[in-house]
């Protein structure tokens, strides 16, 4: 059955000047799903998570959230009430832990006391000890530290919707799988409806319920993992997904007893 | 501590009172230039075309020496006063504190304009995109996240705004604002060296005290300790109650006296100061303003009283070229000042000319005695004049009457001139006729037989409406006619020595008392 729209892309195009960063791109996002986009670097994957929370207006064409034109809501507001994981690091150097947290509650005006609460709370959705991370800085905190307190932050202030940029792709293997898997969970036991943009083939199948590739800012492939895995429609996707295939078949082997 | 030189004594006693000044215009003038800087400077951020405009405006009003850009708003103000007197029936003093904070404001804004604009958009522009990102609105993005992360670089400008602003400060005494630059301004020219190092000292000890408790509040606002915070304000706060202390419980005075900046001029303020004392009348001086300012500041009832001399009025305010006797340049004088609702109390004897002067030794040895023989020797020579001689009109009388072309022409401090011509450095000088070092180092006054210099009697002059004060006048009456040339070129000389009978307030009172014995 399919699930009701929350995000709806229609036919939407970004030109910066002469530049094509998206070229009409339609796409919907079910309530409770779990999407990834997969597209090289400069495909314009980015744009894309950032028209839907008015980081960037489209030249052409409409988003909607939760039912409503965006160009109608206030960027504030909207920005709000949408979780967002950024690319890197994207904590305030100057807050601590509990404050990086604890922004957007502030923002909506949560009294200190709720604040510090929902901060603690959070710490420990991402497996952090509060009494341990809240008062140090970003600085003091390693890669792995830093990004769990980038999807506490995007969580702060109960959204219904997340959207990530390349959360995971700084971390080393370990890390990001942890992580990863901790984000999906949470992702199911919140009913959140998630949308993540990555580079990479292999953590985009293993976390989302669909995936949809971008290649020179059009929409070519989409599907749900099983189906871009067995029966990718587009060159470049059959191209994007020798190297895992590859892999899991000699990991396969490997796991047999097979081989060297 | 008795066997100090008593300059340092007198040099402490003033020091509550300049000081005081000092960081009153300093602090002002920092406010204002914060007040103004950062909302300009935070504005223009996001506005390429303002930002520039303002970055070039505020780099442009550096190159303009401080010196010169305090002395530009004394007009400027001058004029918008006598505008607003017009329009709004009441018009302000264009002369110390405003001038100076003004001029001073504007030199704080290059700092602190362009290390805000320095700091907010050298901020990593992922953080930008996090605060636009978790629901910022552009004003909150600045005050939670971009204000905090600059605020070292900020600070760092403000830092060094309010160390130029103090050091500068010093440079307001020529507009009447009394600073610690009294100290220096009368000490060059009164050769009191004391003055000057305790001036340059006093400002540097206060500019780094400053500097060093502002940095203090960054650290303590970086690092969140309260207690650094408050250690850093509260020394500020002390540093700006203990110097405006005096000038609060101190009375306020209903004369001021201007002087002009050399020697002689501080010595005659003394001696007004004086009478004035004994006539139980309370003062304050205006020391070492400009000698454009100090005529205006006059007629605009900013200063009530203080000496000029007839042929500087009768060259440079009343535009006169040809050059007449003593006494009907008094009576023009007095009858064109009169006009300008200025009220001239009389000559006080003396006259202090412009006059050119060298060596004895060298001038009998080519045979000089007048200006007229020098004109043949000079092409062979050169000259030395002060800041202003060579753009006087005596000094263009002076080329016209006799046609003096010299082999060069240097602008020197009027101080050392004398010496200059004493041992050889330049041939001839700009000598003033009352200055005792022209005795001390024998030197000759050369003749001026085409009389191409007008005669320069040092007169009182009072400010509109300050002759109906009886009171006043009975109290200055006795130095009218009393000081002749000898007797000034005497205390003149006085000054140039050293220790304590050598400051304007000792020579003020051996001249009281020398003119009390020839009354007798």
């Amino acid at each position: 059955m399919p699930r009701a729209p929350i995000i709806e892309l229609d036919d939407v195009s970004k030109t910066y000047g002469d530049a094509r960063a998206l070229d009409r791109v339609t796409l919907a996002v079910g309530t409770g799903e779990f999407l990834a986009v997969v597209g090289p670097s400069g495909s314009g994957k980015t744009t894309l998570l950032r028209l839907i929370n008015r980081l960037a207006e489209p030249t052409s064409g409409h988003v909607r959230v939760q039912n409503e034109d965006v160009r109608l809501a206030d960027p504030p507001a909207l920005r709000r009430r949408i979780g967002y994981v950024f690319q890197g690091i994207g904590l305030f150097p100057h807050l601590t832990v509990a404050e990086n947290v604890a922004i957007t509650p502030r923002l909506i005006g949560r009294s200190r006391e709720k604040r510090a609460a929902r901060a603690d709370e959070l710490l420990q959705l991402v497996r952090l000890d509060p009494a341990q991370y809240r008062d140090r800085f970003p600085a003091a905190l390693s890669g792995g530290e830093r990004q769990r307190v980038g999807v506490a932050r995007a969580l702060a202030a109960e959204p219904k919707i997340v959207l990530m940029d390349e959360p995971f792709g700084a971390l080393d293997a370990l890390n990001r799988d942890a992580i990863g898997s901790d984000y999906r969970a949470l992702h199911a036991s919140l009913g959140l409806t998630s949308v993540m943009i990555t580079h990479d083939l292999t953590e985009a199948v293993l976390l989302a319920d669909r995936v949809v590739v971008v290649h020179q800012g059009r929409l070519i492939e989409e599907g749900t993992p099983r189906q871009l895995m067995t029966a990718p429609k587009a060159a470049y996707v059959r191209e994007l997904i020798e190297t895992p295939r590859r892999q899991a078949a000699r990991l396969g082997a490997l796991l047999k007893g097979g081989g060297p | 501590m008795s066997g100090l030189d008593p300059r340092v004594y007198d040099a402490l006693a003033r020091l509550p009172d300049y000081l005081g000044s000092h960081v009153l215009v300093s602090v002002s003038a920092l406010a204002l230039g914060l007040a103004v800087s950062l909302p300009l400077a935070i504005l223009s951020i996001r506005r390429p075309f303002l930002r520039n405009a303002l970055l070039a405006f505020v780099s442009t009003v550096q190159t303009i020496p401080g010196l010169a850009l305090l002395a530009l708003f004394y007009p400027l103000l001058l004029g918008l006063s006598a505008l607003t007197g017009k329009l709004f029936g009441t018009g302000f003093s264009a002369l110390g504190f405003l001038p100076a904070v003004l001029a001073l404001a504007l030199y704080s804004m290059l700092p602190v304009v362009r290390n805000t604009v320095t700091g907010i958009l050298g901020i990593d522009p992922a953080v930008n995109e996090a605060a636009l990102g978790v629901g910022m609105t552009r004003r909150q993005s600045l005050t939670m996240v971009e204000l905090p992360l600059a605020l070292p670089v900020i600070m760092a400008g403000i830092r060094t705004a309010a160390v130029w602003v103090i050091g500068t400060a010093t440079l307001a005494t020529p507009v009447g604002q009394t600073s610690l630059g009294n100290y220096i301004f009368t000490g060059l020219q009164t050769q009191n060296w004391i003055f000057v190092l305790f001036g340059c000292v006093a400002a540097a000890v206060l500019a780094l005290a400053v500097d060093q408790l502002l940095s203090l509040v960054e650290r303590g606002v970086s690092a969140r300790r309260r207690g650094l915070v408050w250690l850093g304000a509260a020394g500020l706060v002390l540093i700006l109650a203990a110097s405006l202390w005096p000038s609060y419980v101190r009375p306020q005075a209903t004369y001021i006296i201007g002087a002009k900046t050399f020697t002689e001029q501080y010595i005659l303020e003394a001696l007004i100061e004086e009478r004035l004392r004994a006539a139980g009348l309370a003062s304050r001086r205006r020391d070492g303003l400009g000698s454009t300012i100090i005529f205006d500041a006059l007629k605009a009832g900013d200063i009530d009283l203080y000496v000029d001399y007839s042929g500087t009025l009768w060259t440079t305010q009343m535009k006169r070229t040809e050059s007449k006797p003593r006494e009907e340049v008094l009576a023009e004088l007095k009858e064109w000042l009169a006009g300008q609702r200025i009220e001239m109390l009389g000559a006080l004897g003396f006259e202090n000319a412009y006059a050119l002067a060298m060596s004895r030794k060298k001038a009998e040895a080519l045979g000089i005695r007048s200006i007229a023989d020098l004109a043949r020797a000079a092409p062979r020579l050169s000259i030395a004049g002060d800041y202003e001689f060579f753009a006087r009109p005596e000094w263009k009388a002076l080329q016209a009457a006799y046609g003096l072309s010299f082999r060069a022409q240097r602008l020197v401090q009027p101080e050392f001139m004398y010496q200059a011509a004493a041992n050889g450095e330049v041939d001839v000088i700009s000598a003033y006729t009352s200055e005792g070092r022209i005795a001390q180092y024998d030197l000759v006054v050369l003749d001026d037989p085409a009389h191409a210099i007008p005669p320069y009697d040092a007169i009182l002059l009072l400010a509109p409406g300050r002759v109906s004060d009886d009171k006043l006048v009975a109290a200055l009456a006795p130095l009218v006619g009393a000081i002749d040339v000898k007797l000034m070129r005497e205390a003149n000389l006085r000054a140039n020595g050293q220790g304590g009978d050598s400051s304007p307030e000792a020579i003020a009172r051996w001249m009281w008392d020398k003119i009390g014995q020839k009354g007798n």
